[in-house]
Order: structure tokens, then sequence, then C-alpha cells
């Protein structure tokens, strides 16, 4: 009879009376459970790292055209243009084709897309875990941030994976389209500058898309979410 | 034991309509209910008899169209999100028939959670983690994943877990529900055991009909109103015909 003994108060803050995750603990809990579910996590991370490697593709490609450019003179201006790039002479540029940043901006629409559906079908998987957290006292704002900080987390390492890719393949074709000497020329610089261009454009793509799926899982109610296994 | 009661859950005229298309449905039809600390309640009733409604209420899991729930004599209707979420974190522990612990985590780290929510830190969580999985008689499975478990053990790590924060209350829906006979048996004789040693007030849904010798009182619920409420000692006397009394069928063991 003694343990039941304390009368409910109304949590009006104080010690003892709140309702905490602490940031440590949420990175801890959303990192395990992407470890636990590597497979599933892959699966939604792998559009990212095509669209990303895509973008640091192209991207990257015009750091080494730009770099041929300065170095090359006319020679390479001819090169350039048998190759397809917009040169602009008198600036000194190279600049990607309208055609070729449609099909940049598509892809990454797609991928955007690709990562809500597989990011909705992994929440609606784990509605039981969520609504057990629910019944355990977790605010809805603290699912959001566990979903959140799993996102970044993906979005981080999907689009690190997928920059290095892009830029490594873009350097082989380089390589291969005009010689191993345009290596040399290349601006490293504006190389690293794309290459993280491309892995905070794959980050944000990451968060966007998790966005609505987590919305809705922080909002449900608790018995709905626990019975929606049956 | 009876003398001063102290009343710990008060449900006043409730009401409950669910809305299907065109359709509403009424659950619970006006029910009147009183718990008192420490005590060990069966909610009984077959299904669909708004039995597992009127559970969610009392736990704070849903809201009731008409009427009051009141937890410790506070109006839960009045609790704003983040005062439900402490109540649920530390007034009240739940059980449910599915286990429901989360996969991806070990025994030892769903019983801490709630600790985690309320603030407690990490070495004192672990400490007290394990000495409720002691208690439970699962002293040495900590480090293992819920799914490495059986279902009898699961449920007692679902049990420790209810008990984190010394919650003054301990819902169980079904908790013998997924369990066969002996294992749902130990679950009970744990049950009871915190009912009578730690005085943690057990509220149980259930249509297991061993959980009426463990309990101080039976609600019995029928057509979305509590039908008859029953002391343990008038119980054992009607107790042979209680199967066919509620549901017309023979006693079978389990019942999910």
């Amino acid at each position: 009879m003694s343990r039941s003994g304390a009368v409910l108060d109304r949590p009006e803050g104080g010690p003892g009376r709140l309702i905490t995750l602490p940031f440590s603990k949420s990175l801890e809990i959303s990192f395990k459970s992407l470890r636990v579910r590597f497979f599933r996590s892959m699966i939604t991370v792998s559009s990212l790292v095509l669209a990303v490697s895509f973008l640091a593709f192209v991207l990257v490609n015009l750091d080494i055209a730009a770099g041929l450019l300065e170095h090359g003179g006319r020679d390479a201006v001819r090169a350039l243009s048998q190759a397809g790039y917009d040169v602009d002479l008198a600036g000194g540029a190279v600049a990607m084709s309208a055609k070729e940043r449609w099909i940049v901006i598509l892809s990454l629409l797609v991928c955007t897309v690709g990562i809500v559906n597989a990011q909705l079908m992994s929440v609606t998987e784990r509605f039981p875990e969520i609504g057990v957290m629910k019944c355990l006292g977790a605010l809805d704002s603290m699912i959001l941030k566990l979903f959140l900080l799993e996102a970044g987390m993906q979005g981080l390492a999907g689009a690190f994976m997928g920059a290095v890719l892009g830029a490594l393949f873009s350097f082989l074709v380089g390589a291969v389209r005009f010689g191993s000497g345009v290596l040399a020329e290349v601006p490293v610089g504006s190389v690293l500058e794309s290459v993280g261009l491309a892995v905070l454009g794959g980050c944000a793509l990451s968060l966007v898309g998790v966005l609505y799926p987590a919305w809705l899982a922080a909002r449900m109610e608790p018995i709905k979410a626990i019975r929606s296994e049956h | 034991m009876t003398e001063e009661k102290r009343t710990i859950v008060r449900v006043i005229g409730v009401r409950k309509t669910f809305t299907m298309g065109s359709q509403t449905l009424e659950a619970l039809k006006g029910v009147d209910l009183e718990i008192y600390a420490g005590e060990y309640v069966s909610i009984m009733g077959p299904s669909g008899s708004g039995k597992s409604t009127l559970f969610n209420m009392i736990g704070g899991l849903d809201k009731p169209t008409e009427g009051k729930v009141f937890i410790d004599e506070v109006d839960i209707s009045q609790l704003d999100a983040y005062e439900l979420a402490w109540l649920r974190n530390r007034k009240i522990g739940y059980i449910f028939q599915t286990f429901n612990l989360i996969p991806v985590m070990t025994a030892l780290e769903n019983v801490t959670l709630p600790m985690t929510f309320a603030g407690m830190n990490g070495d004192d969580a672990q400490e007290k983690g394990i000495e409720l999985l002691k208690l439970v008689g699962l002293g040495k499975r900590f480090q293992h994943k819920p799914l490495e478990l059986s279902g009898g053990q699961q449920q007692r790590v679902a049990v420790a877990r209810s008990l984190a924060n010394d919650p003054a209350i301990i819902l169980a829906d079904e908790p013998t529900g997924n369990l066969d006979l002996s294992t749902g048996e130990e679950i009970i004789e744990l049950l009871q055991k915190l009912s009578s040693e730690r005085g943690v007030t057990i509220i149980s849904a259930t249509h297991d009909y061993k959980m009426l010798n463990v309990s101080d009182r039976v609600v019995w619920v029928r057509d979305g109103m509590v039908d008859r409420v029953e002391r343990r000692e008038e119980l054992n006397i009607t107790i042979g015909g209680i199967g066919e009394k509620l549901t017309g069928r023979k006693q079978e063991p389990g019942g999910a």
C-alpha cells in the first residue's frame, strides 16, 4: 500500500517532472535502429546514392572542363565543344547544357519521391513500436526527432558515398576522353566544393523526404499505432 | 486491508461513440466505476462488450465522448499532450497482449527506456533495470533481444518495463492472451505478487478465467455497460457457472 501513496502532481515543470530524451540518447537509439535495419536502410539510401552521384558527376565534369579550358587554350575549346559542353569563350567558363540541367533536376525529384516512398513504408512497419514509445511517455517531438536523426544519418552516409562515387567516375571519364594529363589540371578546390555541394544537397533531400512520414508517425494516436499490426 | 480505501481511478458517466462512415456505434453507454489504490481489478467481458474501450479510457489512451475519467483525482481530459505523456510515463505502466517490446532493443534497454524519458541518468537506469528484470525472474537474460526470448519471457520483460518508473497503476490488456496455460499462470502469479508486495494497483482487461482467482474485484462489462461488480468472496461461490453465464460457451484456456 505504501508505494502507491503518491498523489498525481500536475507536471508544471520543476525537477523530476520533466519528460526528456537527451540528444546523445536519441542519437544512440536512431543509430542502433539503423544498424539493426541495415538492409532496409540501404534500400532507402540507394536511390539517394544514385541521384547524388549523378549530381556530383555532372558538377565535377564541369570542374574538369573548366580546368582544361584554363590550361589548354584553343585546342581545349575545340575538344570541349566536341564533347558537348557549352563553352563561353569570352567569359572563359563552361556551363551545363540546358538538357543536362533538366536531367539533373529530374533525377533529384525522382530520388525525393523514392525516399518519401521508402520512408513511408519503413514508418508504417514501425507503427507499433512508435505506439509503444508513446505509451511509455514519448512526446510527439521525440518521435519526430528520432526519425529526422535517422534520415540525417542516412542522408549523410548515402550522399557522401554518392558524391565520392560520382567524382571518381567523372575523373575516370575525363581521363578517358581528354587524356590522363587532364587530371593534373583539375582545380582541386572547386572539385571539393562540388562534392560538398552534392553531399549537402543529398542530406537536404533525405530530410525533406522523411518529413511527411515522420510527421505522420509522430501524430499517431498510441492506441491506433499499437493496434495497427493486427 | 479495505479500511481506508483511496480512489485512484474514478470513471463517471463515460460514453463513447465511434463513427464509421454513416454508422455510429455506441461502445460505452454510461459507465461509472471506482477503483481503489492497491486493488487487483479484472475487467471481464466478451469481445465487443466495450471492455477494451473502457480499458483504454482508464489508461488515458482514448478520450471519452461524454463523461469524465479521473486518475488520482485529476481529470485526464483536461491534460495537454505533455501532461498526458507525463502521466503515461510516471503514473501508469502498460502491459499488452502482444508484449510490444521494441524489437531492436535488448531486454534491458526496453526496461530502461521509460526511465530515460523520465530523465534518469544512464547508470541508475541500468542498475534499476537489472533489479527489475531480476524481480520478474530474468536476471540473466537482460542482453537478449525480444525475439530471442520466449513469449512468457517477453511478457516478463514487459512487466518489468511497466514497473520502470514505479507507477501507481499497471494496466494489463489481456496479458495472458498470447501465452499458453502454464506461462499465463506464471504471469498472473507475478502480477499478483506485485500487487500484494508493492501495493501497485493492477487493472487488467481479460477473458482469462484464471485471472478471477487472484482478482480482488471483477467488473463484468456487457453491451457497453457495467453489468455487475463482484468481490472475490462472492466469486468463489459462483465460479462453476461463470463461463456459461458470460458467453454461453465452455471455458477455454488462454482465449485470445
